[in-house]
């Protein structure tokens, strides 16, 4: 279907988005890839009067150094993460999941920002954001508010956004010598929605992880941390029955949602695939 | 809000041409290009991002003709099927889809072909499965993908940039 109308601006600086905000309040929608928004569009689930179009924003952009994290503006795109060295040096999680994310064609329009603020529960960069234990960076009118990825989630498509508030960047701790990650994700189609994912970091040393942070996207209705699994995890020695172990306490503490092609018991099975999966996979690294 | 939004002027070099025309902010880019315009090479499938039919350049890059509007588009370059295939690769690809019959109803091919020339510009030493994940984004309903991926690899293969 075709979008119904609307009326579009395009502000130049952040200092003439709050304004519009002020005015249009809940009528007013940010465009900034528009690879969810314009969809919605389409199908009619929304209709804002306005779009506020954020592409000429230039303190939205940008990749950078900033003391111990590394600072990724909200208006980055998918791609320019999935080919940028200094992310990949930085924050190696983020090039393995970038790949998943949809197809090349919406990676190239899609952002950093958007996917944050949208929070789709099945989405990758929320799942990576909460296990890199990274930070929203939110700007208002009235000032600036840095979010832990662990309080920013809240309920499906739901954060701790305020009305008036729009992120400006995300922020990542940067990656230590021993920084282990990994990413995996189970899809009908390649870059289809997930059925459930799974996104992996902490820190390696031989055969033991220690503050290790496992995150699930697509089983619940936000990205879900597995405390359970990660505590059994967690500076032991990993074999084959840890992993297992683990898997049972992930079945134990976790239950999924089911959706229109997986129910629940389904996507739990597919979990504990991934868990194990990912988990021997560093197992046989450290012993080959 | 009614239906009374108001028309942005835009200018917008497509396949080359600078133009300069009023849009509607509702109005797709894709219907930009095939209604206001012509160009009817790019098609429209299911109008919300999934099939890849209606892909076109902007900037040089691939992106959905139906997930950006005509709008956005404003002083940016639009590159569609029939600006892209005055080139070498395009035309190696369409070359390729003919001898490998990669086409039955042809709806999908001006898709397949943009998103199939980035692989070639951007990665020349992709493998087959890298081919097969590039195109995922994109559906064909009637000649399976096979062919298609044939074609893709043959023009990988006879490429001059490839150090495998």
């Amino acid at each position: 279907m075709k979008a119904p109308a609307f009326d579009y601006v395009k502000p130049h600086s952040l200092a003439e988005v709050f304004p519009l905000l002020q005015q249009y309040g809940d009528e007013a929608r940010l465009l900034a890839g528009g690879q969810t928004l314009l969809a919605t569009l389409n199908m009619r689930l929304s209709e804002p009067s306005v779009l506020v179009d954020l592409s000429a924003i230039t303190e939205l952009r940008g990749l950078t150094l900033a003391g111990a994290m590394l600072r990724i503006g909200a208006m980055v795109t998918h791609s320019e993460i999935e080919a940028s060295a200094l992310v990949a040096q930085h924050a190696p999680l983020l090039p393995l999941a970038a790949p998943h994310i949809a197809h090349r064609a919406i990676r190239n329009l899609g952002t950093l920002g958007g996917s944050i603020a949208y929070a789709d529960p099945a989405a990758e960069w929320p799942t990576c954001l909460l296990a890199l234990d990274g930070v929203v960076v939110a700007k208002s009118a009235t000032g600036e508010r840095r979010i832990r990825a662990d309080d920013f989630f809240v309920d499906l498509y739901t954060t701790t956004l305020l009305p008036g508030e729009i992120i400006v960047a995300c922020e990542f701790p940067v990656a230590s010598a021993n920084h282990w990650c990994d990413f995996d994700e189970l899809a009908r189609r390649h870059g289809d929605y997930a059925i459930v994912g799974l996104a992996g970091a902490g820190q390696r040393s031989e055969n033991t992880l220690a503050q290790v942070r496992l995150v699930f996207l697509g089983l619940g209705a936000t990205p879900l941390r597995a405390l359970q699994a990660e505590g059994v995890v967690k500076s032991q020695p990993l074999t084959a029955s840890l992993i297992n172990q683990a898997v049972a306490a992930l079945k134990n503490e976790l239950s999924a949602v089911g959706d229109l092609t997986s129910d629940a018991a389904t996507k739990m099975h597919l979990a504990g695939v991934l868990l194990k999966r990912m988990l021997m996979k560093q197992m046989q690294s450290k012993n080959a | 809000m009614e239906n009374t939004s108001q028309t942005h002027l835009i200018n917008v070099t497509v396949n080359g041409h600078p133009e300069r025309r009023p849009v509607q902010p509702r109005q797709h880019l894709i219907d930009f290009l095939r209604d206001d315009l012509g160009l009817k090479g790019s098609h429209v499938g299911c109008e919300h991002g999934v099939c890849g039919a209606c892909t076109v350049r902007l900037d040089g890059k691939i992106v959905r003709g139906c997930l950006v509007l005509a709008v956005q588009a404003d002083r940016k370059r639009v590159d569609t099927i029939e600006g892209l295939t005055q080139s070498g690769a395009a035309q190696a690809l369409q070359a390729a889809f003919v001898r490998r019959n990669a086409l039955q109803c042809g709806f999908c091919t001006p898709g397949m072909l943009a998103a199939a020339l980035e692989l070639v510009e951007t990665k020349p030493s992709a493998t087959r499965t890298e081919v097969r994940e590039w195109i995922s984004g994109n559906y064909c309903r009637c000649t399976g993908y096979q062919a298609i991926v044939d074609a893709i690899c043959d023009v990988l293969a006879s490429s001059p940039e490839v150090a495998k």
